[in-house]
């Protein structure tokens, strides 16, 4: 059996994940252990790692290297070991290189990228981008497997006001139109990040998450 | 494209839904839980809970119904009423709700938003607006269930809010609500014209039509309805459905 963690370094909503990852687990049938822990040994031992978070980036920095440890086990199992990781909201932000919310903190660095504000060309639209929306994919992805998407596929549920802007064009596996296309999944061999909260996206995430489990990057 | 969202609201007192839901055959229509689970089968695109609790006692019962609704809907959960300290928010959001709305709390002590936003983020902070027309094109915050009037002006206060890091608005036209007469659009084009986050239209809905000019008229991009959803008079799907025809934005299946 395998051991999926959530990190708990202080942001974001724990337990909504942690029942979506078990829901996602039993409707695929997959045997999979899902712990939410603030233990970097829990971390360096997991099979797959999830690094969820709401709220400001440099708050969410703050929390992560609060924890003693942490950012080291989370290099050894994703960089070195090659484990499966999936960044979820201000989770995928912190994989940039640079937050520029509020003022410059540096990110974890794994996907070159500035994490910028949104800049709908419409002036009416509304600011943070909340709600469901579409995504259109930009490339394949595994995580992506199964699921309808584009203009009349199934809709992500978004609320965020800064996303990713990659360095490099082809690390974007997805975007989302809001006046102009926002970043809404990003991908390096086996990281992943979205935007939008799978676990509160209903039947896209339900099937996203799953996706997550059974990937072999 | 974004959708625009349709939000069913449950008044939840001592930890049951006040007057039940009757849309649907609930083993037990006084249970919130029961009646979010029917909501996100329904296809509801966010859920709010207002906890009219009286006494600061029973205030733990929503927790409880917070987690457990959590447990089963994979969808996005809005919980207000009585939101007066950080730690109010701190254990609504630790029980799995996804924003808090704060009302009197933001209008006897704006730095109350301030201080919520920085420690939790825009993203999960609702300030709640109860507004009433007090004479023609002249809109005013009331509190108390629309009972005290406050001498603020409600298109101002909720530019305030905004600078101040609230995410979101849930504007409520009191002088509409429980009548069926649908939103005071005047208050409601006002306010979201004047702030650059989103605002959710409430109180007064009745038909369908009232949701659609919400968004066309009121210039929301959400519509929070609580009795025609309750007692049947509508389900989500014919909302949804009404308001697609009538060309906005909608999501339609999950």
């Amino acid at each position: 059996m395998g051991k999926t963690v959530i990190i708990d370094y202080g942001s974001g909503n724990l337990h909504s994940a942690h029942k979506a990852f078990e829901r996602a687990a039993a409707e695929a049938k997959l045997k999979e252990q899902i712990i939410v822990s603030a233990k970097p040994e829990v971390v360096a031992e997991a099979d797959r790692i999830v690094l969820p978070g709401v709220g400001a980036f440099k708050d969410c920095r703050g929390g992560l290297m609060a924890l003693d440890g942490m950012e080291e086990a989370m290099r050894a199992a994703v960089i070195s070991k090659g484990r499966p990781f999936l960044g979820i909201c201000v989770g995928m932000q912190l994989m940039a290189t640079r937050g520029l919310e509020h003022e410059t903190t540096k990110g974890l660095g794994w996907i070159a990228g500035d994490v910028k504000p949104i800049a709908p060309k419409d002036p009416a639209l509304k600011i943070p981008h909340m709600g469901w929306n579409t995504i259109t994919p930009t490339g394949q992805h595994a995580l992506l497997d199964g699921i309808k998407t584009g203009d009349t596929g199934l809709n992500a549920y978004f609320v965020h006001s800064y996303h990713v802007e990659c360095t490099l064009p082809e690390d974007v596996v997805a975007t989302a139109d809001y006046g102009g296309p926002v970043t809404a999944m990003i991908a390096y061999e086996n990281m992943v990040g979205t935007q939008f909260h799978p676990e509160k996206s209903q039947a896209l995430g339900l099937a996203l998450i799953a996706n997550f489990l059974r990937w072999k990057p | 494209m974004l959708k625009m969202r349709v939000i069913p609201c449950l008044d939840v007192k001592d930890g049951r839904v006040v007057k039940g839901v009757n849309f649907i055959d609930l083993r037990d229509a006084g249970d919130p839980v029961e009646a979010a689970k029917a909501y996100d089968k329904a296809g509801a695109d966010e859920l709010c809970f207002l906890d009219i609790t009286a006494t600061h006692e029973n205030r733990g019962t929503m927790f409880d119904v917070v987690r457990r609704t959590a447990e089963a809907c994979f969808m996005p959960l809005t919980v207000g009423g009585g939101v007066r300290a950080i730690d109010d928010i701190r254990n609504l959001l630790l029980s799995g709700a996804d924003k808090v709305a704060i009302n009197s709390a933001a209008v006897s002590r704006r730095a109350f938003v301030k201080e919520a936003a920085e420690k939790f983020g825009s993203q999960c902070i609702v300030v709640s607006i109860d507004g009433k027309e007090t004479a023609p094109g002249k809109f005013e915050v009331f509190t108390h269930g629309g009972r005290k009037e406050t001498g603020i002006d409600a298109v101002e206060f909720a530019r305030e809010v905004t600078a101040l890091g609230a995410g979101e608005i849930m504007l409520t036209s009191m002088d509409r609500d429980g009548t069926g007469k649908g939103f005071n659009l005047a208050l409601t084009r006002a306010v979201a014209d004047a702030v650059s986050i989103p605002v959710i239209a409430s109180g007064g809905v009745g038909t369908l039509d009232h949701l659609v000019e919400g968004i066309k008229e009121g210039h929301a991009t959400a519509v929070l309805a609580a009795s025609i959803f309750h007692f049947g008079t509508f389900t989500i799907a014919q909302a949804k459905a009404h308001m697609a025809k009538a060309g906005i934005p909608m999501r339609m299946a999950t």
